[in-house]
């Protein structure tokens, strides 16, 4: 029979002043650094400060640089912005990727086909409403689904990702340029039919006015509007939605309209306002990365903006480094990760406290 | 039998095998309550961990011993993959992290990791595709000595390497386990409901942590195979990994999480996607849009059995959710 | 030999600043049945889940057999010889019951569920009651799952078994039979602690008494030394003259006809069956009715949330108006049409209120949709939070903090307050004083008689009978999902309530 006393015991803590959970974060991200600079150096030997140095050079060097981190800033933040209504009412649209692809395929082909025959800003407004609705409809399938016989959304949405993949393989055949190249190539490029203007004098400024009103409308949406309140109550409890009598089938579904929709958004940027084509790896990963961004910020649009810079900031980091201590760009991926681990494992730290048993004091 | 439809069912069955791999591994973890999106970096994480054990191995030895060979890169595969779902699983079991979100960053991270050895490896090796790992990718592809001779039969069921018969002698073994044994009842009552298996007696944390990272272990295997037979020992940073393993996400799923199930869907999985290139008069284009079925008939499998609501055919109750016992 | 199979000395247990145990000592002799007797959140549950190995206590020592020993998991528990039987059975649905018994045994790895089974005949046998071990959990019945569980307890030899509140969900008969099982099992030798409130059970089946009372250890005594009067004093501390103020109803009108009502749940199983009655506008009309005979259904049924079958009709007349019929409306086209509903469901946090919203965002469950605005008015809630905050007394730091996070009768009165605000012409409640302290109980019950004399028809569901008593007009008893009977309160004598309670009966109907 045993008589030892458990050494080390877990308890939920009450609560936590925000300072201290701050804290913790702040140290989880210093930790994390320290561990992607050990790395750093036991395959290069290299001095992780340079690297560091490096890798902010990489990302604010000179104002192309910046420029070029803002705007992939704004492509994560956006599908973090689309993803955050749906994470907040508990459905696991892990499909972003593919709502981005729906987006991104209905915008290079507009942009193909319609080109001069309309004025260039309805040729924006069409674009942007039609992809919209591509991204709408590719999120609504499994709300459907879900909220009618209680299909599994994380994995429904998961299929759907490669459904949008092989879709937009389709799509890069149909539309190959030049033939037998494997890829669309740059849509318009002599014309720039269908492209993001310049304004203000800078290539990306539309984008930035775009997320950042999405943002900042998401923000007031969940917070202040009367869907935002069903949402939230829904996310909580479905039984209390219920007995409030808010149809949690048609919340569901709703909520899953406008987040499809926004990802489908940002697959319209990332092909009119970045990258001018389409191809399989427009969305990149980025479906996925968006759903830690919308995650570790707890669905506050305006914290998600930090969380996508830190992101965007490694990862032109890394292609800094990369190129200039010949290593390949991959390292951004690893150091993410490294970095992600760290924050969501700081969270337990947060809602936990250890209690330390040394010794028997059950006698006193 | 013409030759086409032999090369269509070998494709077939080499493909499968990949996912059947993965798969498995994500059956038994999916058993313990933990749903592993980290498996496309898992098993990028055995595959690049077999492919660099035997480069080393192959470039500092100028005469392999194949024995050698076969044991190292088998032995680092499995460990590199065991040790991603170790890491797996100290942030969601004892860290209570979310296991979507874990399982997610697991996959950027193994993937990061592969990608970025694996092009160093090219480097190393002078260029893509210059790596070279002969004596450990022959093994690995070797056939059935004497009986893959044996015509048409011993082209369609002994032209593989012995990956392909480990992959069915390990669902074999993870059905027999979780079916004929007590631990297995015991994996099995983790998966669904974790409260009464601890009131039981049963170690939840254990159980939890073996399954995730046995699981993983497993799961790598199929990297292993993809880089030593399916792409004979070279490395390739064209996320073709990625995309398997979501398809043995998506297998698990088709198998209503049974491994024999798992067996013969790999095979027609493998079937589905290539079935393209023995279809006359299919474009290119076409094809693409015929690569999407692995997928859409496992959208049809899920939403079959959320209709179906048959008890048998359900996830393990409690997958995806976190257990703490004092939480109240 | 030690005469002792247990003992606990000064366990302590705390779930943050809440004491469940104070430092509380319990004794179990060897062949002996004690009672656990103790109200709703006296800490019953809590000090046997010790025991069983899932929490672990504070502070304190246990002995088994006079063993010092340290139960740190279910393992530890077996070990010493230790089974208990969970209020929620902890069965893996989609098993055998089989399976569920040998669950977590590993002397052997091999699988043999034919050997297992022959052991279980056998147990059943001895002990006298019937299980088919090869049928699935969700196919049983609440009674043969709890055959299951004891089995699983005793097919680890185990030699003290805890039932918590085990007749709960059973009938008469069932309870019976289980009663006899439990006489045999302490012939055999075993040492039985029964977690209940129940009086009558306390001295038909136990030896020995043991008393909590919110959190404490007040004494033990033989049952035959005993007599329920002393020990309902021993159990909440003074004699039970309730003294609820009960006014009598001015002028009742029928504000709510009920007619018909039937209802499946899931799994096809009849909860409701052709249940009718009229409840006034200005009385209090209590429903009474063992665990799980209908009440949750009915007020569900009421409130739009339960699918219906066919012929019911729900009539509900507001004053001065026209009548409005109810069923087949959702909760918001009753809302919409008029009728204010008001409804304090059994599951406080998991139905009536959003437990990670503060008391603000809960207020704004029944107002949000007010106005025409896209966005939702914030000030109004707010002050209506204030109000019930200062009203109620709700003890929270501030109207934004969780109220998952607030202590039981916090909560409580954070959804009674709401749903009074509303100011209904109907007010129903599912078990509104459970596990609040005695003070919250008297003031939730003032409540409710305030709003009758306003003329709202209350609902009270309510288990403690006493209370049923001496607060309600009339009592309407449930039984298997039939009513078996409407009383006056003023006259009904508990007997009398109980004897309806168990007046139907799986095998033949009416037994009266």
């Amino acid at each position: 029979m045993t008589h030892k006393e458990p050494l080390l015991r877990i308890a939920k803590r009450d609560s936590i002043p925000r300072p201290k959970a701050y804290a913790i974060r702040v140290i989880a991200v210093l930790l994390s650094l320290l561990v992607s600079g050990a790395f750093i150096f036991s395959v290069t030997k290299l001095d992780p400060i340079q690297v560091y140095k490096a890798m902010f050079d990489g990302a604010l060097g000179t104002s192309r640089r910046s420029w070029s981190t803002i705007r992939d800033v704004m492509t994560l933040l956006c599908i973090g912005v689309g993803l955050a209504p749906a994470f907040k009412m508990r459905f696991w649209n892990i499909g972003a990727e593919g709502q981005i692809l729906i987006g991104g395929i209905i915008t290079a082909g507009l942009m193909r086909s319609l080109g001069p025959s309309i004025p260039a800003p309805a040729l924006l407004v069409l674009m942007a409403a039609v992809s919209l609705i591509g991204g709408c409809v590719w999120g609504v399938i499994p709300a459907v689904f879900k909220a009618r016989w209680g299909t599994n959304e994380t994995l429904f949405t998961l299929m759907m990702n490669y459904v949008a993949i092989q879709l937009t393989s389709y799509c890069v055949a149909l539309w190959e340029n030049p033939a037998g190249s494997n890829s669309v190539g740059v849509i318009n490029q002599q014309t720039k039919w269908g492209w993001f203007p310049k304004l203000f004098g800078k290539e990306y400024s539309l984008n930035v006015i775009l997320v950042l009103t999405l943002t900042i409308g998401m923000f007031v949406y969940l917070k202040y509007s009367k869907h935002g309140y069903e949402i939230s109550v829904v996310g909580d409890s479905e039984n209390t939605a219920r007995y409030a009598g808010i149809s949690v089938r048609r919340v569901t579904i709703r909520t899953m309209a406008i987040s499809g929709a926004i990802c489908g958004l940002a697959g319209y940027i990332a092909v009119a306002g970045v990258g001018h084509t389409i191809s399989t790896t427009t969305a990149g990963g980025r479906g996925f990365t968006a759903i830690i961004v919308a995650w570790l910020a707890q669905f506050n649009s305006f914290v998600m903006i930090l969380i996508s810079f830190l992101l965007v900031f490694l990862q032109k980091g890394a292609v800094q480094i990369a190129s200039q201590f010949n290593l390949n760009d991959y390292a951004s991926n690893i150091i993410t990760g490294i970095i992600l681990f760290f924050i969501l494992g700081s969270e337990f730290f947060i809602n936990y406290r250890l209690i330390h048993q040394p010794g028997k004091e059950g006698k006193a | 039998m013409s030759s086409q439809l032999i090369q269509l069912f070998q494709s077939a069955v080499v493909f499968g095998t990949v996912i059947m791999f993965g798969a498995i591994g994500e059956i038994l973890t999916e058993k313990s309550g933990n749903l592993n999106l980290g498996v496309p970096g898992i098993m990028y994480l055995g595959g690049i961990a077999g492919l660099a054990a035997s480069f080393f191995y192959e470039l500092n030895n100028p005469a392999p011993n194949p024995v050698i060979c076969l044991i190292l890169s088998f032995t680092a595969a499995f460990l590199a993959a065991a040790l991603g779902g170790l890491l797996y699983s100290f942030l969601t079991i004892t860290l209570r992290t979310n296991q979507n979100v874990t399982g997610l960053t697991l996959t950027i991270f193994g993937g990061g990791i592969a990608n970025f050895f694996g092009g160093g490896l090219n480097i190393m090796a002078g260029g893509v595709g210059q790596i070279s790992v002969a004596s450990t990718s022959a093994v690995y592809c070797a056939f059935v000595p004497g009986l893959s001779g044996m015509g048409v039969f011993g082209q369609l069921f002994f032209h593989y390497g012995f990956m392909v018969y480990l992959a069915i002698i390990i669902a074999i073994a993870v059905r027999f386990f979780l079916v004929r044994t007590r631990r297995g009842l015991n994996l099995r009552a983790v998966g669904e409901n974790p409260a009464t298996a601890d009131a039981a007696g049963i170690n939840v944390t254990l159980y939890k942590y073996l399954a995730t990272c046995i699981g993983a272990g497993i799961s790598g295997l199929g990297g292993l195979y993809y880089t030593m037979d399916y792409i004979k020992g070279t490395w390739a940073n064209d996320g073709t990994i990625e995309a398997l393993g979501w398809l043995a996400v998506a297998l698990v799923i088709f198998a209503t999480w049974r491994p024999v199930n798992a067996m013969w869907g790999s095979y027609l999985f493998g079937l589905l996607s290539w079935a393209y290139l023995y279809i006359p008069g299919l474009g290119r284009r076409t094809m693409e849009l015929f690569k999407m079925l692995p997928y859409l008939v496992t959208i049809a499998v899920l939403i079959f059995i959320s209709l179906r609501k048959k008890r048998e055919n359900q996830p393990p109750a409690s997958l995806g959710l976190p257990y703490f016992r004092e939480e109240r | 030999m030690e005469q002792y199979a247990i003992q606990m000395k000064g366990v302590t247990k705390r779930f943050g600043a809440v004491t469940a145990n104070d430092h509380v000592n319990l004794e179990i002799k060897r062949g002996e049945i004690l009672s656990l007797l103790g109200e709703n959140g006296s800490g019953k549950t809590t000090l046997m889940n010790m025991l069983a190995g899932i929490y672990f206590p504070d502070e304190g020592e246990i002995f088994v057999n006079g063993q010092p020993v340290t139960i740190a998991s279910p393992k530890d528990a077996f070990t010493c010889g230790i089974g208990m039987i969970h209020q929620h059975f902890k069965l893996v649905d989609v098993f055998t019951a089989a399976e569920n018994i040998i669950l977590g045994l590993d002397n052997k790895n091999r699988l043999d569920l034919k050997a297992a089974s022959r052991k279980i005949t056998e147990i059943c046998q001895k002990y006298g009651f019937h299980i088919d071990p090869d049928k699935k959990i969700y196919d049983m019945s609440v009674s043969e799952k709890q055959t299951v569980e004891i089995v699983k307890v005793l097919y680890r030899g185990a030699d003290i078994l805890i039932l918590d509140e085990p007749t709960a969900v059973l009938t008469p008969q069932e309870t019976d039979r289980l009663f006899n099982v439990m006489r045999n099992m302490k012939a055999d030798g075993k040492s039985l602690i029964i977690i209940t409130h129940k009086l009558h059970e306390v001295m038909d089946v136990s030896d020995r008494v043991a008393v909590l009372r919110k959190g404490q250890y007040i004494g033990d005594v033989a049952t035959k030394d005993t007599t329920p009067q002393k020990l309902t004093d021993m159990m909440v501390g003074r004699a039970v003259t309730l003294n609820i103020d009960r006014p009598a109803p001015e002028n009742p009108k029928p504000r709510l006809e009920v007619q018909g009502l039937t209802v499946f749940d899931e799994l096809g199983v009849k909860r409701l069956d052709h249940v009718s009655f009229t409840a006034m506008g200005g009385e209090i009309l209590g429903i009474a009715g063992i665990a799980g005979s209908g009440q949750k259904e009915l007020l569900e049924a009421i409130a739009g949330l339960q699918p219906l079958q066919p012929g019911a009709s729900v009539k509900f007349t507001p004053p001065g108006n026209q009548p409005v019929e109810l069923v087949g409306k959702t909760p918001l086209q009753i809302k919409r049409a008029g009728v204010s509903l008001a409804f304090v469901p059994e599951d406080r946090l998991g139905m009536g209120l959003v437990g990670t919203m503060g008391m603000t965002g809960n207020m704004l469950l029944r107002s949000y949709r007010k106005g025409k605005s896209f966005f939702t008015d914030r000030k109004s809630p707010k002050n209506l939070a204030e109000d019930v905050k200062e009203r109620l007394e709700v003890v929270t730091p501030s109207v934004t903090f969780p109220v998952r996070r607030l202590s039981g009768g916090n909560v409580q009165k954070v959804l009674v307050g709401r749903e009074i605000a509303q100011e209904p012409a109907v007010l129903m409640t599912a078990y509104a004083v459970r596990g609040l302290d005695i003070n919250t109980s008297y003031t939730i019950y003032n409540l409710l008689t305030e709003q009758k004399m306003m003329g709202v028809a209350v609902i009270y569901v309510g288990e403690d009978l006493d209370v049923l008593l001496e607060l309600c007009d009339r009592i309407l008893v449930l039984c298997g999902g039939q009513v078996s009977g409407i009383v006056d309160g003023r006259t009904a004598t508990k007997e009398e309530v109980g004897l309806l309670m168990t007046r139907f009966n799986k095998e033949g109907g009416a037994a009266s």
